[in-house]
Order: structure tokens, then sequence, then C-alpha cells
């Protein structure tokens, strides 16, 4: 084979700059790209910022309050002043619902808070032990995942409020859903960092001599950011119903307050006459755990591709 | 085997004992007691209620005479209704919760494996896209609003089904609905995703090739695998139908234990709090025990891994 000079010219410039590799992108950006092609998970995205911004704002701009009584406009249909309608004591319900948006996002957020807290430190700490303690702290977690969330939940409302027979603390909410809620985070947490602690990098920062605290909080727990984030957004929902489920029981909030559930549970004493009571506080809840449920999957999706089945 | 059954009992029984431990401690952490928010009583009467319910004991001695009546079965008297006790209680009201709680089950489970297997079948047909959309919304949709709505439109507004209380069959099919609802959506998810991923088996490849007809390979090969899931989930499900039962059974008003047990919690009934919790939590851990054990007894590499553990 005859080998030409032409064969050792020079490359055009403009060809070298295609066969370059594409910038390398970090894999926060690259989830971000994933998620933006969901469109489902963008829309409900979207609806809960909306959701936020309304139940911050809302009750501001609306001429009435959560608590306003006016009892010569009961039960009244959906109209002009009133785009809800009113309740049997003649308060707005589209003020009632903003209100109960509050709560209910607010024992959803506080929940993924307190659930990120508690439940990535003690899977972290057990995860990072090993051995007996390990063993010991999930024992633990065991016994109390054997006993139904719920219980759990109720038992600790009534320990928390026990004179509460006529509403509960928000707090006594909170400190119940939070207690219970970071089992399965520390389960996922311990799992991975178990299998994350046996690689290199961590190797390497023990040999620099990184104290144990460092290697968790700055090398372990960044690694699993993307689990966490996944475990945390779909533990809203769920937060969201309990508190529905509980204001409905009668454990929510104490009574001038509304949240979601409550709103529902006082729209069955009227049921028969006003149906349309039910129906504001019914969608605005069924929606916001549908727009919740899909942006959990899609985090699952963009964050975690290997949990996608 | 019977190694594994020996361990799983052990740790049954020591989850419920953790469980009757704390919800005892809890019970009487609660400051006050439970006769403090009567009216004022004179300390004399005071005095002897206590005695006569003997909680003038110092609690470890309440807690021993406690765990001992446990054993003989016996979970005390109600300090609400004189002369009732949490057993009579109990046994005169479980039937009832029992009965609906066997309905939506069978409910959940029948209608659940059967919708996901058709949907598995018809994958990416219109029959499939419908079954999903369903079971997306079954899952958003709390058991109280479905309940709430069944009974507008079934009951008042179409006349056809009894909107309350409890006695005939036709009264057990609207609180079986909303209670089954749920999970029914989420088998019918865990079935489909189950049977496509057991369809896509080479072994499914290996029937196929041997000629085998197509009826056969769906019902003895495909399915009988794809079920395992959903075996592992009856656990969680009876959680959920149980917990359930404490909504649908106020809506409907129906006479169950469920329904009892929120109004012990409105009228801070402790013992029967206590005892409800107690029953509910061995009824589960005990069903959670027999489905760990059936599980490894259907999958042999269930087993293999316990051993080798």
């Amino acid at each position: 084979m005859a080998i030409s000079p032409e064969l050792f010219k020079p490359l055009d410039k403009n060809r070298v700059q295609a066969d370059e590799a594409r910038p390398s992108i970090t894999y926060w950006q690259d989830a971000w790209r994933r998620l933006k092609k969901n469109p489902l998970a963008i829309t409900s995205l979207i609806f809960i910022a909306l959701l936020t911004l309304t139940a911050i704002v809302g009750p501001f701009l609306s001429p009435y309050s959560y608590s306003d009584q006016d009892f010569d406009n009961i039960h009244l249909r959906p109209c002009r002043e009133h785009p809800f309608g009113t309740d049997n004591l003649g308060r707005d319900i589209l003020v009632r619902t903003m209100y109960g948006a509050r709560i209910s996002l607010a024992v959803g957020f506080v929940a993924a808070i307190t659930t990120c807290v508690i439940g990535v430190l003690f899977g972290g700490i057990s995860g990072l032990a090993g051995g007996k303690i390990d063993n010991l702290m999930m024992r633990f977690v065991d016994i109390m995942y054997s006993i139904p969330f719920l219980l759990w939940v109720i038992m600790l409302i009534v320990i928390l409020d026990p004179e509460g027979s006529k509403g509960v603390n928000l707090s006594s909410i909170f400190i119940a859903l939070g207690i219970v809620y970071w089992l399965p985070m520390a389960r996922i947490v311990r799992a991975q960092i178990l299998s994350l602690k046996e690689q290199e990098f961590i190797l390497a920062a023990t040999t620099i001599g990184a104290k144990k605290r460092k290697i968790l909080l700055q090398h372990l727990i960044p690694n699993v950011m993307g689990s966490i984030i996944v475990t945390a957004t779909i533990s809203i929902p769920e937060a969201i119903f309990t508190e529905s489920f509980l204001s409905f029981i009668g454990l929510g909030v104490s009574a001038p307050m509304a949240s979601w559930g409550m709103l529902a549970s006082d729209a069955l004493t009227t049921l028969r006459s006003y149906p349309h009571v039910l129906v504001f506080p019914a969608v605005a809840i069924c929606i916001t755990l549908l727009a919740f449920n899909f942006i959990g999957d899609g985090l699952r999706d963009a964050l975690d591709p290997k949990m996608r089945k | 085997m019977l190694e594994f059954v020996v361990r799983r009992l052990l740790s049954a029984i020591l989850a419920i004992w953790v469980v009757i431990t704390v919800t005892f401690f809890f019970m009487h952490a609660i400051p006050g007691g439970p006769f403090q928010r009567d009216k004022v009583l004179p300390p004399a009467i005071k005095e002897n209620i206590e005695k006569r319910y003997k909680l003038d004991d110092p609690l470890l001695v309440q807690y021993k005479d406690y765990m001992l009546n446990l054993l003989k079965g016996d979970l005390g008297p109600s300090f609400k209704y004189r002369g009732q006790t949490v057993n009579g209680i109990i046994a005169a009201r479980f039937p009832v919760s029992l009965q609906l709680g066997l309905v939506a089950f069978a409910f959940a489970l029948l209608v659940g494996v059967s919708v996901g297997i058709v949907a598995a079948l018809n994958q990416g047909k219109i029959l499939d896209y419908l079954v999903m959309s369903f079971s997306t919304l079954g899952v958003a949709i709390p058991s109280f609003i479905l309940g709430t709505l069944l009974m507008l439109v079934l009951s008042y507004k179409l006349g056809l089904l009894p909107p309350a209380t409890w006695g005939t069959p036709l009264h057990i099919i609207m609180p079986a609905i909303s209670l089954g609802a749920l999970p029914t959506a989420y088998i019918a998810r865990l079935t489909r995703s189950s049977m496509l991923d057991v369809l896509s088996q080479d072994y499914m490849k290996t029937a196929k090739a041997k000629g085998l007809p197509r009826r056969r390979i769906v019902w003895v090969h495909a399915i009988k695998n794809a079920i395992i899931p959903v075996l592992t989930y009856s656990g969680p499900l009876l959680a959920g139908i149980i917990t359930g039962t404490f909504v649908v059974e106020n809506i409907f008003a129906v006479p169950g234990l469920g329904k009892h047990f929120v109004t012990s919690i409105y009228n801070r009934d402790y013992t029967v709090i206590l005892g409800t919790t107690v029953f509910y939590s061995m009824i589960l851990i005990g069903l959670n025990m027999l489905v760990d054990i059936a599980y490894s007894q259907f999958d042999p590499r269930i087993k293999l891994s316990a051993r080798k553990e």
C-alpha cells in the first residue's frame, strides 16, 4: 500500500472542534435534563408552586377570613361574592380551602424535612458504624416498622394532646408525623451507605485522617442525595394524606382552623342537602396528592435511574 | 426452615412486647390520669375510683399486673363505660370489622390481580392505559373522599344502596369499595409490572418454543410467578385495611371496632385505646410473620438468602 503525503495533511480546524466531546455535565444537570422531559412531573411541579403561592398569599387577598361567620348567608351555592359558596356557619369556602392548603402543605413539607434530618442521620450513623451498633439500630427500626404507622400517629397525638378533645395543636401533628415517618428513609440511606463506604474514595478519605463525622456529612451523604430527595418527596403526599385522615376522624387542628380533611368531614354532616360543600376540598386533596405522586415518580426516574422499573 | 420460623417467631414476640410496653408507659405518662377531665371529684371518691382501678399502685406494679392479665388474655375494664371490659367491646365489635375487612380484602385482591394481569397482557393498548389511569387516580383518592362521594351518588342521588348502618349484604358494598379501592389500585399496578417482568423472562420463550398453548403459558408459568410480590404486599395491605376501617366505619356508621376506637379517642378512654392498639398490633405482627413464612415456602430463593445470613 502506497503511503501518500496526502494522509499527513493537518486537519481542518473546524473539524477538530466538531470531534470534541460534548461539555461534561454534572449529575444534577443531567437529572434536571431528564426531569424536564417529563411533562407530567413539570406540570405538577408548576401546580404545586402555584398552590403554595395561593396558600401563602390567597387568604390575605380575600375579603373574608377563615373564621368569619355570616349567619345571613349560610349554605350559599357558588356565586360572585363566594366563588366556592359558604358552609353551615356562613364561612367562605374559598378562603377556608386556601387556608386548608396552608395547613396541608405545611404538614407535608415539615414531615419531609423531619424525615430527612432524623432518617438520614439515623441511617447514616447505622450504616457507617456497622457491626453491633448497626444491628441494634436496625432491629429498632424493624420493630417500629411492624406497627402500623397510623396507630403510632394516633397514639402519639393522644399523648401529646391529652386534653385536646376539641382539636389538636398543629405542633403535635408535626411531632407525631416526624417521629414515625423517618423509618423508610433510615433504611434506604443505610443500605446505600453500606455499599458506598467500601469504595475507594472513602478509603482515601480515611487514610488522610478524615474524621468519621466529616466522612459521613461531606463524602457519604452527598452521594446518597438522589435517594434522599426521592424518598422525602414520596413522604410528602403520605403526610398530607395522614393529616387529612386524622382531621377526618377528629384528631386534626382545632375548630375554627381548617384543613382539607376537616372541611371534607364537615361537609359529611350536610352532605344530603348541600353536596357542593364537599366538592372543593375533595378536589383539592385529590389533585394535590396526584401532583405530588407525579413529582415523586418523575424525580425517581430523573435522579435514580436504577430505581426505575 | 425450622430455624427461620423460630427466629421469625421470636422477633414477632419481641415486637409485640415492645408495642405493649411502649403503649403502656405512653398511656400512663399522660398527665392527670383518666378521671381528671370529669367534673371535679371529692378527694375521697377519686381515691376510691383509683383504688377500684388499681391506679394507686406504683407504675411498675401496674405494668406487671397488666402484663400478667394480658397473658391470660384480659385487657382490663373500660374507663368510660362502667361495667364494660375491653375484651367485651372487642368481642362485640371486631366481628363486624373483620367481615368488612375480609370483603374489602377479597375485593382488592380479586379485582386488582385480574385487572393487572389483563393490563399486562394488553400492554400498550387502550385497555392497559385505561387500567393504568384508573389505578393512578385510585392511589390519589383518599378513602374518606371516595366513601362520601359514593354515598352521595349511590344513596342520595340514585337511591340504590342504603347510606349507612349495617345488617344486610347491601350495607357492605359501599364501605368495602371505599376501603378496597386504594389497595386495588396498588395491587393492579404491582401485578402489572411484575407480570410484565415475568413475561419478558427467557423461560417464557422456552415455554413458547416448546409449543405450549398460550393459555397454559399464562396461567401456569406466568401468573404463578407474577403474584409473589402481591403476596408480600398482603401484609401492608391488611394494615391499610385495618386502619382504613377507622374512617370508613365512621362515614357509614358501621358498628365495628374501628368506629369504637375513634369514639374512645374522642372520649380519651385510655384502656380501650391501649387495648385496641395492642390487639391490632398483635394481629398485624402475627399476619406479617405468617406472610413471611409463606413467602419463604413459595420462593426457594428467599430460603437460600435466609440461610446465608
